[in-house]
C-alpha cells in the first residue's frame, strides 16, 4: 500500500491541460497538410502519381482529400518543388465530407451541434464504438483517450458497452462484408436522436483497403455521418479536438500558426 | 531445400514431392522438433500447389517443400495438430479438402452458417458473445460450451475483420504495398512492415546499411515495449488493480511518443520501406532518447514491482488459464504465449536477421503457462528490450538510410520471419515470370495462438475469460487479414 502511495505521489498529475493550452507535438509529427499550388510546374503530376490511395489531384486545382490521406509522406518526397508540407496542427475534424478536401492552408470546419442537441449531449455524451474491419490502430487511439494523459471522462464523454446506453456510434474500419450487418444492427439499437462519428481513413473512404472486394470503402452511403475524424490512425488530440468542437466546447476555430514539420 | 531467414530462392529449385512423401517429410520433421511456420496454397494450371515452410529452431535453418494436389489430400492434422488452422485455410481458399481433418471449419468465410460444436447432457448450456464486444476492441464471436459453471470448450469464430489483405498485396502497385503491410495489424506496424521489407529486399537483391538495420531494431523494440507495457496495464485493469493500469498506460504512451519522435507516427507508420528507413536519429534526439529510456527503465521496474508484489493481483494471476508446454508444442504456439509455457522459440534468437545477427537478446521464458507466466514474460522481455535499446543508442553504426532496390527477380519464392511483439511473423512472396507478385502469404502470430486461448479457458469459468483473453491479447485483424 505504501509503495502504491509513494508511486502515486511521485507520478503526480499527468493530464494534459487541454484545451486551455495548445498541445505541442514533436517536430516530425505529420499533421494537417498544406498545399501551395503556385509552386507547381505546369503539368506536373508527381504527387498525384506517388499517392498510394489517390488522395491527391494535381495540376491547376490542386486538392488533397483528408478523408483518404494516410499521412504517408509519399507525395512530399515525390514533389520536387515543396508544394506540399505537413504542419504540426492536429486539427483535422470536419462535420462535412466535402470540407475534408483541402486546397491550401485551411483548417477543416466543425459546425457545433445545434442548441437542442447541445442541451442533450453537451455535458454528457455516451458513445458505442464498432470496429468494422480496422487494423486496430484507431481502436488503440480511441482507448488512449481514456488514459490519464488525455482523460476524456473529464469532458463528460464516455464509451459505453451497450448501444442501448449510447447517444452515438463511433465507426472504425472500411466496413468489411462480414461486419456490415452487425454494424447496422448496432446503429439500429441506439435510441434516437443519435450521432455517427467516422474515425480514420478506413471508415471515411476505405483507407489502404479501398476497392478490395471484401470491404465497402467506409460508411458513406450506409450511415449518416455527423463528424469525420481523419488520420491513419488519428492522433488522440485530433479525436479530442474534433469531439470537443462538435460539442461546442472549443469555440475558437481560427487558424493558429502551427510550425511546419521537416 | 535449406534456407536462412530471410531468403529468396528460385521456384524451380524448390523440391516438389508427391503428396505422400510431402506429408511424411513434414510429419517426420515436426516429430524431430521442427515447426510448421507456413503452409499455404497457390493455383497453378487448374491445380493447387501446396507449400510448407518448416522452421528448425535449434539449427537456425528452415526447409521448404511443395506438392501438387487436386481436390483432396490426406490431412496432416490428426498427426500434426499444428497444421489445423493452415489446412482449414487452404480448404477455404482453394476448395481442397483435407481428408480426415477433425474439424474442417471455416477460418474467415461467413458464407454459410458456422458449424459450431454442440454439447448435450445435464446442465450443459452455451453462452454466445460478439461479434460486437463491450469494450473498444475488434470483433469476433466467442461461444462457450459449459457444464454448470465450468467451460468445456470455447469456440472462437473469426473472420469479421477480413479485408482481403493477401489479394490486395498480390494485385497492388508497388507504392501501395508497404501501406498495406503496415495495416495488417495496427499494433504491429513495425513487425509486419519489417517482414514485408525483408521479403522485398531479398527479391530485389538489396543490402541495407548497418545504420538502417540498427534503426529498424530500435523501432521494433519500441513497438514491443509499448505493447508489453500496455498489456501489463490492461492486466491490472482486469483484476481491478487500477494504479497499474494508470501508470503502465502512461508508460505505453511514452514509448509510442518515442516512436513518434523517430518516425513521425505513434505506431511507426511510413518508417520502413524496402531499402532502408525514412528518418535518421539525430544526435540531439539520441541523447534525448537515452535520458528518456533511462527514466522509462526505472519506471518499468517500479510499476512492475508494484504489480507483481501485490498479493491480490498474484492471487488472480497464478493458476489462471494454464496452457501446458505439451499443448504449446503440439499446436505450435509462438511468441510470449509459447515462451510462458516453457517453449523455447524467438525469431530474434533462433533465426536472426538484420541487427539481431550482431546484437543478441537473451530469450525469456517461464514454465507455469498461466496468466502470471504470460505477464512475467512480458515484463522480462520489456527489460531486455530496454537494455538492447540503450546499447544500440550508444553505438549507432554509420551508413546510408536508404539503398536502391533492383526490380523483383522473376519466379522466386521469398520468405522472411520477424519476432513481432506477439511472436513469429512470416511473410512469403512468390513472383511470376514477369517479376510481379503472384501470391503473397502473411502469417500473423495470432493465427497460431488463438487456439491457445481456447485451450487456456478449458475447465475454467467464464468470469476468468476477460483476464485470460487479455493475457493473450491476440490480433483479430492479423488473423483475419
Ligand atoms: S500523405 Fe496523403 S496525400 Fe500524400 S501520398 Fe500519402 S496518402 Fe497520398
Amino acid at each position: 500500500m505504501l509503495k502504491i502511495l509513494a508511486t502515486r505521489v511521485e507520478q503526480g498529475c499527468r493530464t494534459l491541460p487541454f484545451p486551455s493550452a495548445l498541445a505541442t507535438l514533436p517536430e516530425r509529427f505529420r499533421g494537417r497538410p498544406t498545399l501551395d499550388h503556385s509552386k507547381c510546374p505546369d503539368g506536373c503530376q508527381a504527387c498525384a502519381d506517388a499517392c498510394p490511395v489517390q488522395a491527391l489531384q494535381a495540376g491547376g486545382a490542386m486538392q488533397l482529400d483528408l478523408g483518404r490521406c494516410l499521412f504517408c509522406r509519399d507525395c512530399l518526397d515525390a514533389c520536387p518543388e515543396g508544394a506540399i508540407a505537413y504542419t504540426r496542427d492536429y486539427r483535422l475534424a470536419s462535420t462535412k465530407r466535402q470540407d475534408l478536401v483541402l486546397q491550401g492552408d485551411e483548417v477543416p470546419r466543425v459546425h457545433a451541434l445545434d442548441q437542442k442537441m447541445r442541451k442533450l449531449f453537451g455535458r454528457s455524451l455516451k458513445l458505442r464504438e464498432v470496429c468494422a474491419g480496422s487494423c486496430n490502430g484507431c481502436e488503440m487511439e480511441l482507448q488512449a483517450l481514456n488514459n490519464v494523459v488525455f482523460d476524456l471522462g473529464r469532458f463528460g464523454v464516455q464509451f459505453v458497452a451497450s448501444p442501448r446506453h449510447a447517444d452515438g456510434l463511433i465507426v472504425t474500419g472500411p466496413v468489411t462484408e462480414n461486419m456490415r450487418v452487425a454494424l447496422l444492427n448496432t446503429y439500429e439499437a441506439i435510441p434516437s436522436p443519435k450521432l455517427v462519428i467516422a474515425v480514420g481513413a478506413c471508415a471515411i473512404s476505405g483507407g489502404p483497403f479501398r476497392d478490395s472486394a471484401q470491404v465497402r470503402n467506409g460508411v458513406e452511403g450506409l450511415l449518416p455521418v455527423d463528424l469525420y475524424l481523419p488520420g491513419c490512425p488519428p492522433h488522440p488530440l485530433t479525436l479530442l479536438d474534433g469531439l470537443l468542437r462538435l460539442l461546442g466546447r472549443i469555440e475558437d476555430q481560427t487558424a493558429v500558426n502551427y510550425p511546419r514539420s521537416d | 531445400m535449406i534456407l536462412k531467414n530471410p531468403q529468396a530462392v528460385d521456384e524451380a529449385a524448390l523440391p516438389v514431392l508427391p503428396i505422400q512423401e510431402f506429408r511424411s517429410t513434414v510429419l517426420r520433421a515436426v516429430l524431430e522438433g521442427a515447426r510448421l511456420s507456413a503452409f499455404f496454397g497457390r493455383f497453378i494450371n487448374g491445380k493447387v500447389k501446396l507449400y510448407a515452410l518448416l522452421a528448425h529452431d535449434e539449427t537456425g535453418e528452415c526447409t521448404a517443400i511443395a506438392t501438387i494436389v487436386q481436390d483432396a489430400y490426406p490431412s496432416l492434422t490428426p498427426e500434426c495438430p499444428q497444421a489445423q488452422g493452415f489446412e482449414r485455410e487452404v480448404a477455404e481458399q482453394f476448395a481442397i479438402r483435407a481428408e480426415g481433418h477433425p474439424w474442417l471449419k471455416p477460418v474467415r468465410s461467413h458464407r454459410s452458417p458456422y458449424p459450431f460444436f454442440q454439447v448435450t447432457g445435464e446442465e450443459t448450456h452455451e453462452v454466445a458473445v460478439g461479434p460486437v464486444h463491450a469494450g473498444i476492441i475488434e470483433p469476433g464471436h466467442f461461444r462457450f460450451h459449459c457444464q454448470g459453471e465450468r467451460i468445456l470448450h470455447l469456440e472462437i469464430q473469426l473472420g469479421y475483420q477480413h479485408r482481403g489483405v493477401e489479394q490486395l498485396l498480390a494485385g497492388s502497385p508497388a507504392k501501395r504495398m508497404p501501406i498495406l503491410a503496415e495495416s495488417i495489424a495496427g499494433d504491429t506496424v513495425i513487425g509486419h512492415g519489417l517482414a514485408f521489407c525483408e521479403a522485398m529486399e531479398t527479391l530485389g537483391g538489396c543490402q541495407i546499411s548497418p545504420r538502417a538495420q540498427a534503426l529498424r531494431g530500435v523501432a521494433l523494440e519500441l513497438e514491443r515495449l509499448a505493447n508489453h507495457a500496455g498489456d501489463l496495464g490492461a492486466l491490472g485493469t482486469d483484476v481491478g488493480f487500477l494504479p497499474a493500469a494508470a501508470y503502465f498506460g502512461r508508460l505505453r504512451g511514452e514509448f509510442l511518443n518515442l516512436l513518434m519522435e523517430l518516425t513521425g507516427s505513434r505506431y511507426g507508420r511510413s518508417f520502413l520501406r524496402p531499402g532502408g528507413v525514412s528518418y535518421d536519429l539525430s544526435e540531439t534526439q539520441r541523447t534525448d532518447f537515452e535520458q528518456r529510456l533511462a527514466r522509462a527503465q526505472k519506471e518499468l521496474q517500479t510499476f512492475a514491482r508494484m504489480l507483481f508484489d501485490t498479493p491480490s493481483v498474484i492471487d488472480r494471476f497464478e493458476g489462471t488459464g494454464i496452457v501446458t508446454r505439451q499443448v504449446s508444442e503440439a499446436l505450435g504456439f509462438v511468441g510470449s504465449v509459447a515462451r510462458a509455457c516453457g517453449s523455447h522459440r524467438d525469431v530474434r534468437h533462433d533465426h536472426p536477421s538484420g541487427i539481431y545477427q550482431f546484437s543478441h537478446l537473451p530469450m525469456m521464458t517461464a514454465d507455469t503457462g498461466d496468466v502470471h507466466a504470460r505477464a512475467l514474460v512480458r515484463w522480462l522481455e520489456a527489460e531486455r528490450s530496454l537494455v538492447f535499446l540503450r546499447e544500440q543508442l550508444t553505438s549507432l553504426p554509420e551508413g546510408e538510410l536508404h539503398m536502391p532496390c533492383s526490380p523483383m527477380m522473376p519466379n522466386r519464392v521469398a520468405f522472411s520471419m520477424v519476432e513481432g511483439w506477439r511472436g513469429e511473423i512470416v511473410h512469403v512472396a512468390i513472383t511470376d515470370a514477369q517479376g510481379s507478385i503472384a501470391r503473397y502469404k502473411v502469417i500473423d502470430p495470432s493465427f497460431h495462438n488463438w487456439m491457445g486461448l481456447a485451450m487456456a479457458v478449458r475447465n475454467g469459468e467464464i468470469s476468468d475469460f476477460p483476464l485470460c483473453n487479455k493475457s493473450f491479447n491476440l490480433s483479430y485483424a492479423g488473423h483475419d487479414l
